[in-house]
């Protein structure tokens, strides 16, 4: 029991952080504080992606001693695009051998991924704090809650108004 | 007409139709940006737009005409299962000539409603994240691998957020129901890479049609029945299945009216074909857990859509709001059609989807136009309008009766459709609850045309009488292609047939 814990402690960790952030957007009355909450709900797909594509016993994704040797010309050498293959079988690039390496690597791919992911979080968030300064300069108050009563009374007065019409037309 | 389009255009435009209808409008978004007119925006998005749709006229006809019904384009020539590739078939070639035809109609119409609603300084700006929305949605419905995928729903998300916060200068509330969305709408966007980090986690492939090939032998894996969950409620999120759909109505009523009109005929519609694309092409309904999913949860939530979101718009005052919930309504029907998981039902479905997109259209640029000249959308605002507007209020009743239902009109078409795939699977109570549902809908269509053509008129801030000619002629046009696809079916049903056939996988079709 105590190792099928500790095996995946990472996934416990993502869903401990996932849980955690999704509560806050959901419960918080505070926007900036939903705000938070989304974006730690965010980061933690980024871990989820990170713990995916760790590979047992493999090192960061840059190529080192005996692997490394063909790069040494410089840019030349990479410019060549040679095929690798990862553990998995499949084979990266566009030349059709696949070089063998010596050492063992973490796959490359969700790394990449979730580089894209944190650009398109940082997008949300700024849109986010964006929004929710317009939102404190036409309504004085950044809860949510406050807001939804505003809005509510505004909406009201609307309802009456037209209830009076109808009541008139009838009439 | 295709044929000579693609016997006219050169070789470039037919080798690299794909990528550029979406880069062009993406790399267009900056450059507006930049300038200072918001009449020269207008034009060069007007431009944009129509370029994209020659292109997804482009890909239509090559894949019409190919033998293999699948274009497949190497972004930067790296080669598919690695590289990013565009792929379009029947399924998706519908779909992108669906958005950019609309898309030149609400460029078109947009002018005179962008300049009432929106601070001229920010005109350009506004011009600028529309064609960004646009090219996310044409992206979205373009790409062959799944996280490319999500960062196009993202694209068009973002720009969609800023679209809808806009409509503040007009009502505040905006503010708040933008808000609302980028919660919800992120929540919906991250579920989505969730699932398909399941799915990568069990294939090692985020190649559309390498993961297809891939889960035949995996269907029993938890990893990917946990993978098809997330991905059916995020996309559901964003296509506003029914307990997803929270964030639609205030979205739809205080955005822009040019942006209300153009979310409500696009950016539903893509993440449906985005569902719709994971259900049948990724996975299959073949899988056990997916034909349970159909009858356990799609199917009940696309009645529950139909009835309850009828009922809610029954109760709105504001005309605005009674359209969002009877969208909600319809993204109901859409999903009953999927669910019944034949040929059929998904082509009913993506026929309901062709002829939502015509009505929604339609009806919601009447509301702009009616917004411009007499600056309300309350229902008694519209009061007596049929007199002063008659060319405006004559389209938004057609596409109102296309809407219910009413024979030789394309809202007719599509529930036939909708009810002979039902009998054909043995639902025969679904086809009740649908006609049940569109008598909820004359009730609330019934309601505003009364008010339109039968109560006098007490509005007093008459400006003028008619929608100016820019909004009219689209107005028109989609109007009589709601009456026209209502008489003769041929085009939209063969585009719905195929469409469904190629999202069945490419041995189904041809």
């Amino acid at each position: 029991m105590l190792e099928f814990l500790l095996e995946r402690a990472n996934y416990w960790a993502i869903i401990g952080l996932m849980m955690i952030g999704l509560y806050i957007t959901f419960a918080s009355g505070n926007l900036i504080k939903r705000i938070v909450g989304l974006s730690l709900f965010q980061t933690s797909v980024c871990l989820f992606y990170v713990t995916l594509g760790k590979v047992a016993g493999g090192t960061a994704p840059i190529l080192y001693g005996a692997d490394a040797v063909e790069h040494g010309g410089g840019h030349g050498a990479e410019a060549a695009h040679h095929a690798v293959t990862v553990p998995g079988g499949h084979a990266l690039g566009n030349a059709s051998a696949p070089v063998e390496l010596v050492n063992t690597y973490s796959n490359v791919l969700p790394h990449v991924l979730m580089l894209t992911a944190i650009v398109v979080g940082v997008a949300t968030l700024s849109v986010g704090l964006a929004l929710i300064v317009r939102i404190r300069e036409a309504y004085g108050t950044i809860e949510g809650d406050e807001v939804r009563d505003i809005d509510l009374e505004t909406a009201l007065a609307q309802e009456a108004e037209i209830d009076e019409w109808l009541n008139g037309a009838g009439a | 007409m295709i044929d000579f389009l693609l016997s006219s255009v050169p070789d470039w435009a037919l080798a690299h139709a794909a990528p550029l209808l979406v880069m062009v409008p993406l790399m267009l978004a900056p450059v507006l940006a930049l300038v200072p007119s918001g009449r020269i925006a207008w034009f060069v998005s007007i431009g944009a737009t129509a370029a994209s749709l020659v292109f997804a006229l482009i890909l239509l006809g090559i894949v019409q005409t190919s033998s293999s019904g699948v274009i497949s384009y190497a972004m930067g020539n790296w080669l598919p299962p690695l590289g990013i590739e565009f792929r379009v078939d029947a399924l998706n070639a519908m779909i992108l000539v669906l958005v950019s035809a609309i898309g030149v109609l609400a460029s078109v119409m947009s002018y005179p409603t962008v300049l009432a609603e929106i601070p001229k300084e920010k005109t350009a700006l506004f011009y600028s994240a529309f064609l960004a929305c646009f090219a996310g949605l044409c992206g979205v419905a373009i790409t062959g691998d799944a996280f490319n995928l999500f960062v196009f729903l993202e694209v068009s998300s973002l720009s969609t957020y800023v679209l809808v916060a806009l409509g503040a200068s007009r009502d505040r509330r905006a503010l708040h129901a933008a808000f609302n969305y980028l919660v919800m709408g992120t929540i919906g966007a991250t579920f989505f890479i969730i699932g398909v980090g399941f799915l990568y986690a069990a294939t090692g492939t985020l190649n559309m049609a390498d993961i297809a090939s891939k889960l035949p032998d995996l269907t029993g894996s938890r990893t990917v029945q946990a993978g098809f969950a997330f991905i059916v409620v995020g996309l559901g999120l964003k296509a506003a299945m029914w307990p997803l759909h929270q964030w639609l109505p205030n979205a739809y009523s205080y955005s822009p009216s040019f942006v209300t009109m153009f979310l409500s005929a696009t950016a539903t519609k893509v993440a449906l074909y985005a569902l719709i694309r994971f259900l049948f092409t990724v996975f299959s309904p073949r899988f056990a857990f997916e034909h349970a999913a159909f009858n356990a949860m799609l199917m009940p939530l696309g009645i529950a859509a139909m009835i309850a979101c009828s009922f809610q718009a029954v109760f709105q005052t504001d005309v605005r709001r009674v359209l969002a919930y009877s969208s909600v309504a319809q993204v109901g029907y859409m999903i009953l059609g999927i669910s019944v998981g034949t040929v059929a039902g998904l082509s009913a479905g993506l026929f309901h989807l062709l002829n939502h997109a015509m009505i929604k259209g339609a009806l919601f640029m009447a509301v702009a136009g009616v917004v411009l000249t007499y600056k309300g959308t309350n229902i008694r605002d519209f009061a007596g309008l049929g007199r002063s507007a008659p060319w405006t209020m004559t389209a938004f009743a057609i596409a109102g009766l296309s809407l219910i239902g009413v024979p030789l009109t394309a809202g007719f078409q599509s529930k036939l459709q909708l009810g002979y795939a039902l009998f054909e699977h043995g639902w025969w109570w679904a086809v009740i609850l649908v006609v049940f549902s569109s008598f909820l809908a004359v009730i609330y269509v019934g309601r505003i045309l009364e008010a339109v053509f039968f109560q006098p008129p007490v509005n007093p801030r008459k400006t003028r009488k008619e929608a100016p000619i820019v909004l009219l002629v689209p107005l028109w046009i989609l109007a009589l292609a709601n009456i026209y696809f209502g008489i003769t079916t041929e085009i939209p049903l063969g585009l719905a047939r195929d469409a469904a056939l190629a999202a069945f996988g490419p041995e189904m079709f041809r």
